[in-house]
């Protein structure tokens, strides 16, 4: 295998494994960020404005993934040429 | 078709302009235009745009103002100002030919890094220098490394996370158009939308949120 199809490989793992766990927390997270605004609505605007700021946190892990997989394939600093 | 590489545009002086440039320089100049227009014959009594207007600044202040503890007329030139540039940059992609220049990793990093002058900026301004740096001794001398570099690192996240949402948003209408064809793309460009104005959100609270943590704990001063 050259260094090219490990390298896509790679990169479509990285985007799997990258995207399924975040996407599984920001379900999480938003599911009882609902059920607490449910339970209080009077304190619905703090609530999804923190929720905001975490999924903001969440979902940089999913980004981090995302920014290996392109430098992999566009910007490889192993791949000749 | 890399995301990562820069399109030159044109040469200025022998310094090349790309095209991220020279659209953050036409964003500029249509906010700064749009603002003057807008607050050229400020009434007691609004009229219909400066409603609006009065609506915006309010809701970012009021934004703000839960926050931090501070007066929030403090940061709101800044924070302000980057959320409407933000958006404003954001939502470029939408208009024909021209291409987001938030979606490029040297405009992402520029903002981080205007953030990152700003938390120090403010920091000093309110809590003097003395005053600032003990906040990175706090709550212990031990943590200062953990602090110094926790500083960084959410610098560099703030920055991939707004390159890589809005880079990704505009990617992938070009991949699905070059695959599959004209129009289909339509509803993924109505999702960019929303999470251009999401990421602009999220971006100016974070360096709210930021700026108000780079503060020494002191109790808010009056609002007059």
């Amino acid at each position: 295998m050259t260094i090219e199809m490990l390298s896509i490989i790679a990169a479509t793992v990285a985007v799997t494994i990258g995207s399924i766990l975040p996407a599984h927390a920001e379900g999480r997270a938003v599911a009882s960020a609902l059920e607490s605004i449910a339970r209080q609505p009077e304190s619905a605007g703090s609530i999804s404005r923190t929720l905001f700021v975490g999924l903001a946190m969440i979902e940089t892990t999913a980004i981090y993934c995302l920014v290996i997989a392109l430098i992999l394939l566009f910007a490889n600093p192993f791949a000749g040429g | 078709m890399s995301p990562l590489e820069t399109t030159e545009l044109f040469h200025l002086g022998g310094v090349a302009i790309s095209r991220a440039v020279a659209t953050t320089w036409g964003i500029m100049a249509l906010l700064a235009v749009v603002s003057v227009i807008v607050t050229r014959r400020l009434r007691i009594v609004p009229t219909r745009w400066q409603t609006v207007l009065e609506l915006f600044v309010q809701a970012i202040e009021k934004t703000i103002g839960e926050i931090t503890s501070h007066p929030p007329k403090l940061f709101l030139p800044f924070l302000g100002s980057l959320f409407l540039f933000l958006v404003a940059a954001n939502l470029a992609s939408i208009v024909p030919g021209v291409y987001s220049p938030t979606a490029q990793v040297e405009t992402a990093a520029a903002l981080a890094a205007v953030v990152f002058v700003a938390v120090h900026y403010f920091g000093i301004r309110i809590s003097g220098v003395r005053g600032h740096l003990r906040t990175y001794a706090e709550p212990s001398i031990l943590t200062l490394p953990l602090n110094v570099i926790g500083e960084l690192t959410r610098t560099f996240a703030l920055m991939v996370r707004l390159f890589g949402n809005i880079m990704s948003g505009q990617f992938l209408v070009v991949v699905i158009l070059a695959v599959v064809g004209l129009l289909v793309p339509v509803p993924l460009m109505a999702l960019g939308i929303v999470i251009g104005i999401i990421q602009a959100y999220i971006f100016t609270v974070l360096a709210a949120v930021f700026i108000a943590a780079g503060l020494a704990d002191r109790p808010a001063k009056e609002t007059p």
